[in-house]
């Protein structure tokens, strides 16, 4: 999937780097160490863990990079790694449905999460409740919980609250990164004046419009609200979402703003709005997705980091929301079974040194507070990521979170919707309207 | 029948040989094909969540009816039943009788056939870049380009916009609404040029000086890093060269045109004395062909239509050719004889005569486009799949993606079913006779 010779090239670095440190480390403490070492290998856990996992290629060989971490510390468990691809929810589904599901899992879905867990194929990971407080703040935690009970833990996440822009395109229309949004919208103009259009939109893809509104109704409202938002507490057709929606629509609502213009924009899909941003010459400035873009742009495009492309934080909105807050997505981990070695398995998945193997790797995010941003093998990564551990609270993508035939079907429920609130943005109220009929309808069944 | 075999007797034994040899395709008919057709119907009378979700009744195929995008799937497979097998036989027809007249029928054959070896996936991603609406890109809209570009070539600034409100559009030209009078001066500053979109040579733009009898002007990129004052000639902008200029009078009769300078600079001279207008002619802006939405809602369901026909005219066309060939040419020889035309002998005697192979293909037709659905989820944008939705894409997208409601993707396949049947029947019944 993301195959790219930079990537390589940066992983093969990345593992001699690490090599080389290990090295270092291992000769200047060999003495001390290998008194340590003993004890640290624990050989009384012993049995073997099926793992079906969404990560193929180079993913999959950082992952098994990390259960080797693990097998050394405890060689008496045999974790078996599995990659089931992006299909992991069909995949997942069919295997419960056969009785035969596998003992560890990671999904990338949090909805499903709660699916499961209301269906009573998960078991809870209350035993490592401990050593997931004392590396992630409770707003990370709290993530994991369902029902009260911790069930999911995040390890591989992704900072969706990023704007990726083309450097020369900013410089040509002479504006800088903006930190607000009243800069944003006002750099938007003078972008478009300069002669390229300020936005490449993915609108073909329904969940990068979720997205913006999610990033932009939390810049506005903090938090708490957009969790209230998102476990359908507040109504759709509640005046905060009229007020996100207006927001929204300066962004989506100026078609001779947008590449392509409103159709062009609704036919173009992820990633395909990121090489328009990165083309020679620039079909657009920016690009308003998550750190995930970065690997889209090494790989297809020639820009390089920082001096071709660049990335700021979502810019605050209202001075009252935590300008600092993350929309996240990412893999949970989540156990079918209760077993010593799954216990052990998933206690050091919550650590920080199997964060570390994979984050020198690059591609890779962690909300655990005791991996420095130093670990992260570039200065796009590190800005990237490093954010959020700093991260006050962080909230989970709201349609990943809803109810699946309201939150991430193609073509339907909010995906659907917001394409419509492209199509023609004038019409708040009636979005509204169908909005809340849709969540009403998928959060009844 | 062959004659039993010396080893093989009369009577039992014989029919426990024959039930010997017919057990295992039997035991994997009823593995593949009748288990999961029964578990499938049991499964569409129950909730989402297998038999957790309890039993719903026909809650299922209420939800089927009711749902407006599974409505739009069975209203889009309507819509492929009607038109899919029409044309294919029909092409297919006038292909076959077509190439029987020409010289290289062979490769042409060959050209017509050659979709059919191609999967529908990949024929799907092909035609959707066809289609993209952007003509640079599409392939369908380039063609649109370069036939509307040669009627109506587009202008030097397509995308240019005033840069102050004292410019206005004027049924595509832009006016300057500043009255002018001789030994006046018009600025009209332009913005949304990208540089390299500006008309080479351009430089540096001038400031006008008032000559007395004159109109002097500039035409510039009223832009410069941060926006610049708009409106002001200012460091840093430059002039747009060669744009045409008009002067009218305050009937609105263009009374002289200037093309603009290096440096954005132009002017009226002689000019008597009274009220003028200065704009920019439209022919400057006419924008390009900016192509046709082939994968937008409405045309995506035609889009589908002409990409799928394109593939199986090939298959109708050679199993046509086959039948012609079969027929016995006296027919046609004596309908000739008798005086009839051209056209009488294809309308009466080939038709009818064809008329088994054409049902063939009619019948085929009809199963392959109920089941259609690699093509849609290959060729429709994700914007729009919704719109170009078949039966059973809706059945995949029910039980196979989120939200997994295996149920009412039961009672969607059951559907399906129902209505392949009576089309499967009569294909039976078809053999049977030819048997």
């Amino acid at each position: 999937m993301r195959t790219d010779r930079k990537l390589v090239v940066r992983v093969v670095a990345g593992v001699a780097l690490a090599a080389a440190l290990a090295a270092v480390v291992a000769v200047s403490a060999s003495a001390s160490q290998a008194g340590a070492k003993k004890t640290m290998v624990n050989t009384s856990v012993s049995g073997s863990i099926s793992f079906w996992g969404i990560w193929a290629a180079q993913e999959q060989t950082a992952f098994e990079k990390v259960i080797k971490g693990f097998t050394n510390k405890f060689p008496n468990v045999k974790v078996t790694y599995t990659s089931k691809g992006n299909d992991m929810p069909t995949v997942l589904a069919t295997a419960i449905a056969g009785g035969n599901p596998p003992d560890v899992a990671d999904v990338a879905q949090p909805g499903l999460v709660k699916q499961f867990v209301q269906q009573h194929h998960l078991k809870p990971i209350t035993y490592a409740k401990k050593t997931i407080s004392k590396n992630f703040a409770p707003a990370w935690v709290k993530l994991g919980v369902v029902n009260k009970k911790l069930y999911a833990l995040l390890y591989k996440a992704s900072n969706k609250s990023t704007l990726w822009y083309n450097v020369h395109s900013f410089k040509q229309a002479g504006v800088k990164a903006p930190k607000k949004w009243s800069q944003l919208t006002k750099d938007a103009k003078t972008i478009k004046a300069s002669g390229t259009p300020a936005y490449s939109l993915c609108g073909s893809s329904g969940w990068t419009l979720t997205d913006l509104f999610e990033n932009i109704y939390l810049r506005t409202f903090g938090p708490a609200k957009y969790n209230k938002l998102s476990a359908h507490k507040i109504k759709w057709t509640d005046p905060s979402v009229t007020k996100a929606l207006k927001e929204m629509k300066q962004v989506v609502g100026n078609s001779s703003n947008l590449y392509g213009g409103t159709n062009g924009a609704l036919q173009t899909g992820y990633p395909q709005c990121v090489d328009y941003v990165y083309a020679t010459p620039p079909k657009a400035a920016m690009v308003i997705e998550a750190d995930f873009v970065a690997n889209e742009i090494l790989q297809a495009t020639k820009a390089k980091p920082v001096k071709d492309f660049n990335v700021v934080p979502f810019p605050a909105i209202t001075a009252g929301a935590d300008a600092s807050a993350i929309e996240t997505s990412g893999d949970e981990i989540i156990t079918f079974r209760n077993t010593p070695a799954i216990q052990a398995f998933v206690k050091y998945l919550a650590t920080a040194k199997a964060a570390e193997i994979w984050a020198k790797l690059g591609g890779f995010g962690t909300g655990n507070v005791h991996v420095p941003a130093s670990v992260y093998p570039d200065a796009i990564t590190r800005r990237t990521e490093a954010p959020l551990t700093k991260a006050k609270a962080a909230v989970f993508d709201m349609s990943d979170e809803q109810p699946a035939a309201f939150g991430s079907t193609t073509g339907q429920g909010e995906w659907g919707i917001f394409q419509k609130f492209l199509q023609n943005p004038s019409n708040i109220k009636s979005i509204q309207q169908q909005l809340e009929a849709s969540a009403k309808a998928a959060y009844k069944k | 029948m062959a004659p039993p075999g010396p080893a093989s007797g009369e009577g039992p034994s014989r029919y426990r040989t024959g039930a010997l040899f017919l057990l295992p395709a039997l035991v994997l008919l009823c593995v593949w094909l009748v288990y999961p057709t029964i578990y499938t119907i049991v499964r569409s009378f129950f909730g989402p969540s297998g038999y957790l979700g309890g039993w719903v009744g026909i809650d299922n195929y209420r939800t089927l009816f009711t749902t407006s995008t599974l409505v739009t799937a069975m209203k889009n497979s309507a819509i492929w039943v009607a038109v899919v097998p029409a044309f294919v036989a029909a092409i297919g027809l006038i292909f076959a009788v077509l190439i029987e007249r020409i010289r290289w029928s062979v490769a042409f054959k060959t050209v017509v056939f050659l979709p059919m070896a191609i999967s529908a996936f990949a024929t799907g991603v092909t035609w959707r870049i066809m289609y993209l609406q952007d003509p640079s890109q599409g392939a369908i809209n380039a063609l649109g380009r370069t036939v509307k570009d040669a009627v109506t070539p587009p202008g030097v600034l397509p995308s240019a916009v005033p840069s102050t409100g004292l410019l206005q559009p004027h049924g595509g030209a832009l006016i300057l609404k500043t009255p002018l009078h001789p030994g006046g001066v018009a600025l009209l500053g332009l913005t949304g040029i990208a540089p390299a979109d500006m008309p080479s040579g351009s430089r540096q733009a001038a400031q006008p000086i008032p000559k007395p009898g004159n109109i002097e002007g500039v035409v510039w990129r009223d832009f410069k890093p941060g926006g610049g004052k708009a409106g002001v000639v200012e460091q840093g902008e430059i002039g747009i060269r060669g744009v045409t200029v008009e002067l009218r009078d305050s009937s609105g009769t263009v009374v002289q045109s200037a093309k603009t300078e290096a440096n954005g600079a132009f002017d009226f001279t002689n000019v008597s004395a009274g009220t003028y207008n200065a704009g920019i002619g439209g022919a400057t802006f006419a924008k390009p062909f900016g192509g046709y939405s082939w994968l937008g809602p409405s045309l995506i369901t035609p889009a589908l239509l002409i990409a799928y026909i394109w593939i199986w005219a090939g298959f109708s066309m050679v199993v046509i050719a086959a039948g012609l060939a079969a027929m016995p040419r006296d027919v046609l020889e004596a309908a000739r004889t008798d005086g009839a035309s051209e056209w009488q002998v294809f309308r009466r005697v080939t038709v009818p005569l064809l008329a088994p192979v054409l049902s063939v293909v009619f019948i085929t037709m009809v199963i392959n486009v109920l089941k259609v659905f690699d093509i849609v989820i290959a060729l429709a944008p994700d914007s729009t799949v919704a719109n170009a939705s078949t039966i059973a894409l809706a059945m995949w997208r029910t039980a196979f993606s989120a939200p997994f409601d295996f149920g009412t993707g039961s009672a969607i396949a059951v559907f399906l079913f129902l209505l392949v049947i009576p089309v499967l029947a009569l294909n039976i019944r078809r053999f049977k006779r030819e048997i």
